[in-house]
């Protein structure tokens, strides 16, 4: 009858969907961005202890980590191991692991390598000792204790 | 007029990024990347004479294989370390004889400046919980921090993380961190 009405009927237009995909796509790229793949499976148990003053570990890529606390699987015992890379290893290992450590980075980086110490809470002085005499003797000087930020209380 | 490109069917679109989504959510590890920065002391040569040290100079705290602390000979605590640490490391002048001993220094941007000559040695047993031993270090780094906070108030009036890079350096070096960790002894047979 009148020529502004529509052809079709009183039907409720869909809500577009079109902007869903850009939408998904922003969260995609930020979780992209912040995901870190973790490289190395672990083998020991690591509760870590707590601090207050704490720095932010900053350039990652110059970090090399070392593992320690008792194994994950209960068949090889609660002592305290020591995980490198992917593999259990003793502190004689040390030394190598860091040659190797410094050979995989770029020459002008080598000096700013941060050897990180993961160790579980409850382990003994005595093996984080003889990891730090090592490292000494290696001259990997640049460590960090990695420890979570203390809540404030 | 021309013809109408058939649009794309692009409802597909979120189905998949979905899928890209839930996987990127499910391997994330929000890491802790959060820790303590020291610096290693380079292995001792083999004949250098251990320098004389006053004992008044000197804050000795030993950490016991049961977690337990003598501080100066005395038994301490964790509560009470960061003030004791203060208290010690404040340069004392005139000359007091309980604390030690002071030397008066000229830096950059501050002047004359009496710094203290005051070291912490840090020893522990081999048995030593690592808790208990960040716990100490964690107290240690609070006292200076606060050594810090305090002297930069007083002479720049902010606090030290706030200072620009030349006056952080002169603080640093007038509150240095003398901290020694002794070469560690098995006390008790662990």
């Amino acid at each position: 009858m009148s020529r502004f009405k529509k052809k079709g009927g009183k039907d409720t237009p869909g809500i577009s969907t079109a902007s869903l995909p850009d939408i998904i796509f922003m969260l995609l790229f930020f979780f992209m961005v912040t995901t870190v793949m973790r490289e190395t499976e672990m083998l020991v148990k690591i509760n870590p202890t707590s601090a207050k003053e704490v720095q932010k570990l900053e350039k990652k890529s110059l970090v090399s980590f070392i593992y320690v606390g008792e194994p994950v699987r209960t068949k090889l015992g609660t002592n305290t191991r020591i995980q490198l890379n992917d593999a259990f290893a003793t502190v004689k290992d040390i030394p190598e692991f860091i040659a190797q450590e410094r050979a995989a980075r770029d020459e002008v980086d080598r000096k700013f390598l941060t050897t990180s110490l993961k160790v579980d809470k409850e382990t003994k002085m005595g093996i984080v000792t003889d990891i730090k005499q090592e490292l000494r003797k290696v001259g990997a000087f640049k460590i960090n204790y990695s420890v979570t930020e203390a809540k404030e209380d | 007029m021309a013809r109408k490109t058939p649009e794309l069917d692009a409802s597909s679109m979120a189905d998949i990024a979905f899928l890209l989504l839930i996987f990127f959510l499910v391997t994330t590890t929000m890491e802790v990347t959060t820790g303590i920065n020291r610096k290693l002391p380079p292995p001792p040569e083999k004949d250098v004479d251990i320098p004389d040290i006053k004992d008044r100079n000197i804050m000795n705290i030993l950490i016991s294989r049961t977690d337990r602390m003598l501080v100066n000979g005395k038994p301490g605590s964790l509560e009470t370390l960061t003030d004791e640490v203060k208290a010690f490391m404040t340069p004392h002048y005139p000359d007091d004889p309980n604390y030690p001993e002071t030397k008066l220094e000229t830096i950059d941007l501050l002047g004359e400046v009496h710094k203290s000559k005051g070291i912490i040695s840090l020893k522990n047993d081999r048995g030593t919980s690592y808790d208990m031993y960040i716990q100490v270090q964690d107290k240690l780094a609070i006292a200076f921090t606060e050594l810090k906070n305090d002297f930069s108030q007083k002479k720049f009036g902010k606090n030290y993380k706030d200072l620009n890079e030349a006056q952080a350096k002169a603080v640093g070096k007038a509150i240095p961190v003398p901290v020694s960790e002794a070469e560690p002894e098995n006390i008790g047979n662990n």
